[in-house]
């Protein structure tokens, strides 16, 4: 087949095909005089022109664009991996620039209230990018946590333009501007409610893993009420500990419990919190060798000590993927938490769709993603550096 | 042993089955609401209006299954789709991006999805039925690449030399023995959607969330709980039937 010796990543075509086919048809930016109405398009061409007609170099973010267009077409290679790996994250950190430059160009000649947002085009192309980025890295065949260093350096130079200022001029971060002190206390209030209900869950969690795990019956009745209780949807929850705990509250003034408000919330998501813990704790044991066992056994260690030196350290990593999976979890379900009153980031993003309010959605949403994926790598990490030592 | 006591046997299997208790319980409360209205009532006083009555709890119950079951099937036809592709020569260069985005997706709170597809999408049930699609994708695509992945070789061989095409060994071959790790997945993606859609009422699509909404904005308990109340019901009830749906696939592949 001909085509075989030309076309070399049909991955990377089709991700070449997606960012042309978003630069020529898609919006890259809209630009609306004020933060409650929908934006005329701005497409790329446009911010590019912009930029020329000022004479700065914004056409540069083009180059990285350009390298992903001819990856397909190139012959495999360490280089020509490691070239796509660094196109894709330029490109994608390249895509944000121009937007918050462009969004500056626009700002300075229009009133304070105007907003320039993100276009649909500017979410294909980065996606695009970022799954670039992706592609390259599976085929260098790089560890983990080389896929997360990768992460981390697009993360970072987003950071360090987000420092910069170069962006405030982007209507989620004018909405930031207006909100610091919110945002700020919803950060802090988010991360506290996931901690709260992460200490009570390993308090629980683990003793009953332990046990589940070696009583079967503990594990045949432990089980399906924590899978139930999984199923049932977070805001069911929510508005089902509401009344019982309403009563409670009007019961024993004293405690300071409520039906609405963080208290409820951390109830609700230590339940959640539960079963990743528990089964992964279960696992984690039942993953020992019976032969390690008895062979410490043989060496005339004592119960205690075999669990704390033996399966212990084995059973930590699936414990951490536990973890993992709890910690991921809860950061999720604390923003639904926001709808009873709980704070955090989700009340940001509540406020903004009941406000109609889009940046302001955006500056809730976002950050609880930006949180997760963090969360979600941090223990990967953590996770392939404790099983590189186990082995 | 009698027929007779076989057919009793069987009702009486049925009367105490789970998962027909768990349907009795979820059609009572949806068309019985209404009559538990003195009891709400008599639990919150202070309440004008201690029953939701702006919709029908049956209205808004099937307006949340078709917006789950729409997703879902959307979702489940192109997600096997997708998974089949990959597992195939044509496709397996995009196997690996499609894993990576299947997993690392799922990192991504639904509700902050649902959220980033209305400045995206505008309100209403559009933007719900699009994210709800694609958060209902990365378990089913992850599931159905597994599943395939899952066929022994021998089998494959033997299918082969049998005289199966491709297609053939696909659909009689392939997709029986995925079966019950794609239902997993189809399962993992139900169970997600029902508590998205419920949340989904925040940008304007009308399911069962609408009662909690409403009443918690409003400090009505009574419809907090009214809402909360079905939405468990209905996500156990789907719960309970995928676990009848994968007895049933393991048997299928029996054959």
């Amino acid at each position: 087949m001909p085509h075989r010796t030309i076309l070399h990543n049909r991955v990377a075509l089709l991700l070449a095909a997606a960012i042309a086919a978003a630069a020529l048809t898609l919006p890259f930016l809209g630009f609306a005089p004020n933060r409650l109405l929908s934006g005329r398009p701005v497409a790329l061409w446009a911010a590019l022109e912009g930029a020329a007609l000022e004479g700065a170099a914004d056409w540069l973010v083009l180059l990285p664009g350009a390298v992903v267009l001819a990856v397909p077409f190139l012959r495999p290679g360490r280089l020509v991996s490691v070239a796509y790996v660094a196109a894709g994250v330029l490109f994608a950190v390249g895509l944000v620039w121009l937007a918050g430059e462009q969004a500056a160009r626009l700002a300075a000649n229009a009133a304070p209230a105007a907003r320039t947002s993100f276009g649909a085009g500017f979410w294909v192309m980065e996606a695009a990018a970022l799954l670039a980025a992706m592609d390259g890295v599976r085929r260098l065949g790089l560890a983990s946590a080389w896929r997360i260093a990768v992460g981390a350096v697009a993360a970072g130079l987003i950071g360090v333009m987000l420092a910069s200022g170069r962006l405030d001029q982007l209507s989620i971060l004018k909405e930031y501007a207006n909100q610091r002190d919110v945002f700020a206390a919803a950060v802090v209030r988010h991360a506290v409610l996931v901690a709260a209900a992460l200490v009570p869950t390993l308090l629980v969690g683990v003793p009953l893993g332990v046990l589940a795990q070696r009583v079967p019956r503990v594990r045949r009745a432990v089980f399906p009420v924590l899978n139930v209780v999984q199923t049932v949807p977070s805001i069911a929850l929510f508005g089902l500990l509401l009344a019982p705990l309403s009563v409670l509250a009007n019961a024993l003034p004293g405690l300071g419990i409520a039906g609405v408000g963080p208290v409820p919330a951390v109830i609700a998501l230590t339940f959640y919190s539960l079963l990743p813990i528990v089964r992964n704790t279960v696992e984690g044991l039942d993953g020992v060798p019976s032969a390690v066992r008895e062979a410490a056994r043989g060496m005339g260690m004592t119960k205690r000590q075999i669990f704390l030196k033996v399966e212990v350290p084995l059973a930590l990593p699936v414990f951490l993927s536990g973890l993992r999976i709890t910690l991921v979890q809860a950061v999720g379900l604390a923003a639904v938490a926001a709808l009873i009153g709980a704070g955090g980031l989700g009340a940001i993003m509540f406020q903004g769709l009941f406000a109609n309010a889009l940046d302001l959605v955006l500056l809730g949403a976002v950050p609880v993603i930006v949180l997760a994926v963090a969360v979600d790598a941090a223990l990967k990490l953590a996770v392939s550096i404790i099983g590189r030592r186990a082995a | 042993m009698r027929p007779g006591s076989t057919t009793v046997r069987w009702r009486m299997a049925f009367l105490t089955d789970r998962l027909t208790l768990a349907v009795a319980v979820l059609v009572a409360l949806v068309l019985g609401m209404p009559l538990l209205k003195p009891l709400f009532a008599a639990a919150f006083p202070a309440l004008d209006r201690p029953l939701y009555e702006a919709d029908s709890f049956l209205a808004l119950t099937l307006d949340h299954l078709a917006l789950v079951g729409l997703s879902s099937l959307m979702a489940v036809v192109a997600g096997c789709a997708a998974g089949v592709f990959v597992t195939r020569p044509s496709g397996a260069e995009f196997r690996g991006i499609l894993e990576a985005v299947a997993t690392m997706g799922q990192t991504f709170p639904p509700v902050a999805v649902l959220a980033v597809a209305v400045p995206v999408m505008g309100f209403g049930p559009k933007p719900a039925l699009i994210a709800l699609t694609l958060y209902a994708l990365l378990p089913i695509v992850e599931n159905t690449v597994a599943g395939l992945e899952g066929v022994p070789e021998a089998v494959l061989e033997s299918a082969r030399g049998l005289g199966m095409g491709p297609v053939e060994r696909l659909f009689r071959v392939e997709l029986p023995l995925a079966a019950p790790v794609i239902l997993a997945g189809v399962r993992t993606a139900v169970v997600i959607n029902v508590g998205t859609a419920a949340i989904a009422s925040t940008v304007g699509a009308k399911t069962l969330g609408l009662p909690i909404i409403v009443g918690l904005n409003g400090s009505n308990q009574a419809y907090v709980i009214q809402g909360a109340v079905i939405v468990a019901a209905l996500a156990v009830v789907l719960d309970f039937g995928f676990d009848r749906l994968a007895a049933l696939s393991v048997r299928w592949r029996r054959g």
